[in-house]
């Protein structure tokens, strides 16, 4: 329990994907510009990298992992699927975004109106297939502790998100040198939040 | 053609899937062969960096086949059975002496760290020790792997009489100055925290076998 | 064909700088100038070669699983790409792990075939995305020099700045922890688009 605590704190806070690994920086850089938006996104990302993940790692536990379709066979023990996870994960999470975005619309048309946007968008957001690519090389034990991490990273990517958009509008009355308004200035901004997050690191419950 | 058609469309994507397996399994097949030697050659240089071997593998001409022929000269593998456990070992025999080397995993700040440990035959005398990480701070807990490190393992002991302390790594200057501590690397403390633990819980799983060969 | 198809990527349009596109995978690779230089070779090659196959295949690509078929043809080339890094340059690719993979979300890389690749002959896409990766891997290996001068006083793993500087040694000189963490690397992104604005002032955002 409290290893699960540590990861899901760690993973919010320490390994945040966006300052730690920059991991989603396009769309984190293009729709922050405004908090609701901004809100609507890093919510999808929370949703989205919770139901991937833990697909991904069944899959990749059931099917890719070296020896892991001895369960259907024993003859199968040596198989060792492990170099074609790329290409699978990436079309999981495309079709689950695909699906999500079909049920979405037919029972929750309200949710769809305010997410269903920023759905297409997010099958090439980098933080979702990271997430998935993380929990293969840090080989994750349990299905359990593939959903914290995912929860946990999705919602530090929230975090990071809504933070860097409410600053970003309040720069408008800021000053800022010509050149480097806009872009220059986010980036920078988004080094210094990366900063302070980084007094997180080291932090073990 | 009208490229829209349903029928169109599953045969053109059972095409591609077919396309693109055939090359995948292709290269997978060709490369593994050689992706499997570069693991191994790695396990076995940081075995023999252990041991003080290999020293010379940077200048080699062929570096694979200079750490295998090496590794070959010198070291056994072996299993030992430690409280019912079965434990890998790695036996050294180089001028007339042996020298016993265990596995090390633990966890650092960002990742798995792991390493070997070799020990004197009396199973109490670290010979030498290799480190390595998987994503540690560079120039903070990364310098686990250097010998600025490590070289200051050599000739630490785990056992205090009969009990086992295994070695703490302590700030520097801090705690007293016995055979039991190294100096921990400043800016890395998480990793060096890491490494102390991973050697305590590693080595004591070892410790009935080791019980067993000094009586 | 049109020169502008090569040198445009590199500064009018630079996709870091100007169009911000694939920042996501690169950037955690910068604190060393090698693992960022293979980081570049094989975006290079993905991007020359993902344009080339989706080019020659861009009449034939049923609509409706456009996407997909770009996803496959980007993730196969990436498997391969990080095979052969695994067979051939195994130190390198550990130090790039997961990122070699998030090749495939690279946006330059969707991006070019969207923009360019569905709607040209190949050898022109072809070029369009070599020149794109490599004005990408120029911004990643300038980031590096900096990152790995400043913050490990080394250069693709020499010793650039003498041992007698540093304090330890009697000198006065001391690297740069903060360049080594990450956030720095953002930083650094910011600046050189200061920079490159100041001088190209078309491109200033109001």
């Amino acid at each position: 329990m409290q290893d699960l605590l540590s990861l899901f704190v760690k993973s919010i806070f320490v390994e945040n994907m966006i300052f730690a690994y920059f991991l989603g920086m396009c769309s984190y850089l293009a729709v922050s510009k405004t908090v609701k938006t901004a809100t609507g996104l890093g919510i999808a990302v929370i949703f989205v990298l919770g139901v991937t993940l833990p697909v991904n790692y069944i899959v990749y536990k059931y099917v890719l992992s070296p020896g892991a379709l001895s369960w259907i066979d024993k003859s199968f023990a040596g198989l060792d699927l492990s170099f074609l996870s790329f290409i699978v994960f990436i079309a999981v999470v495309a079709s689950i975004v695909q699906l999500v975005e079909m049920i979405v619309e037919k029972f929750a048309p309200s949710l769809y109106n305010s997410l269903g946007i920023f759905l297409p968008l997010i099958a090439v957001n980098c933080a979702i297939l990271g997430g998935s690519l993380f929990m293969q090389e840090r080989g994750y034990e349990t299905l359990t502790e593939a959903v914290v991490y995912a929860l946990g990273s999705g919602i530090g990517w929230f975090l990071a998100i809504v933070s860097l958009a409410a600053i970003r509008e309040k720069l408008k009355y800021s000053n800022v040198p010509k050149p480097l308004r806009g872009l220059g200035i986010t980036f920078i901004m988004v080094g210094l939040m990366g900063i302070a997050f980084m007094s997180f690191m080291g932090i073990k419950l | 053609m009208d490229t829209n058609k349903n029928l169109y469309t599953i045969i053109y994507a059972i095409i591609m899937v077919v396309v693109v397996a055939v090359v995948l399994a292709l290269a997978s097949y060709l490369l593994k062969e050689r992706q499997q030697r570069n693991v191994e050659t790695e396990t076995k240089e940081m075995i023999l960096n252990s041991v003080g071997l290999a020293a010379g593998a940077d200048d080699a001409a062929d570096y694979a086949f200079y750490i295998e022929s090496e590794y070959d000269k010198y070291i056994t593998d072996t299993s030992v059975v430690s409280a019912g456990e079965t434990l890998p070992m790695f036996v050294t025999r180089k001028d007339g002496e042996t020298f016993y080397t265990i596995p090390l995993k633990g966890t650092g700040l960002w990742g798995p760290i792991w390493g070997y440990i070799t020990l004197k035959s009396d199973f109490n005398t670290i010979y030498g020790i290799v480190f390595d990480h998987k994503g540690e701070t560079p120039g903070l807990g990364a310098e686990i792997t250097t010998h600025q490190f490590t070289g200051q393992f050599k000739d630490k002991k785990i056992f205090e009489r009969e009990e086992f302390v295994s070695v703490a790594v302590l700030k520097e200057g801090t705690g007293e100055n016995t055979p039991h501590r190294v100096d921990a690397i400043s800016g890395g403390t998480i990793t060096s925290k890491g490494v102390e633990d991973m050697l305590k819980v590693c080595i004591s799983r070892y410790l009935d076998f080791f019980k067993s060969k000094k009586q | 064909m049109d020169k502008k198809i090569f040198t445009d990527p590199f500064f009018r349009k630079n996709p870091i700088t100007v169009l911000v596109l694939g920042i996501c995978s690169a950037l955690a690779v910068t604190v060393k100038v090698e693992p960022a230089i293979v980081m570049a070779l094989s975006v290079t090659i993905v991007t020359g070669f993902s344009n080339l196959i989706m080019s020659v295949l861009r009449k034939t690509i049923p609509n409706r699983i456009r996407i997909i078929v770009q996803l496959v043809v980007v993730a196969m080339l990436v498997i391969l790409v990080d095979q052969i890094l695994k067979a051939y340059a195994y130190d390198v690719s550990k130090q790039l792990s997961v990122f070699v993979g998030l090749i495939i979300t690279n946006c330059i890389i969707m991006g070019r075939i969207e923009a360019f690749a569905l709607a040209n002959k190949p050898l022109p896409s072809l070029v369009d995305g070599l020149a794109n990766g490599m004005s990408y891997g120029m911004i990643l290996v300038a980031i590096s020099v900096i990152r790995e001068l400043f913050g490990s006083g080394t250069l693709l793993g020499f010793q650039i700045v003498p041992l007698s500087w540093y304090m330890k040694n009697g000198g006065f000189y001391e690297n740069n922890g903060l360049m080594i963490l990450p956030p720095m690397a953002l930083i650094i992104v910011g600046l050189i688009i200061w920079i490159q604005r100041s001088y190209q002032k078309e491109l200033i955002e109001e």
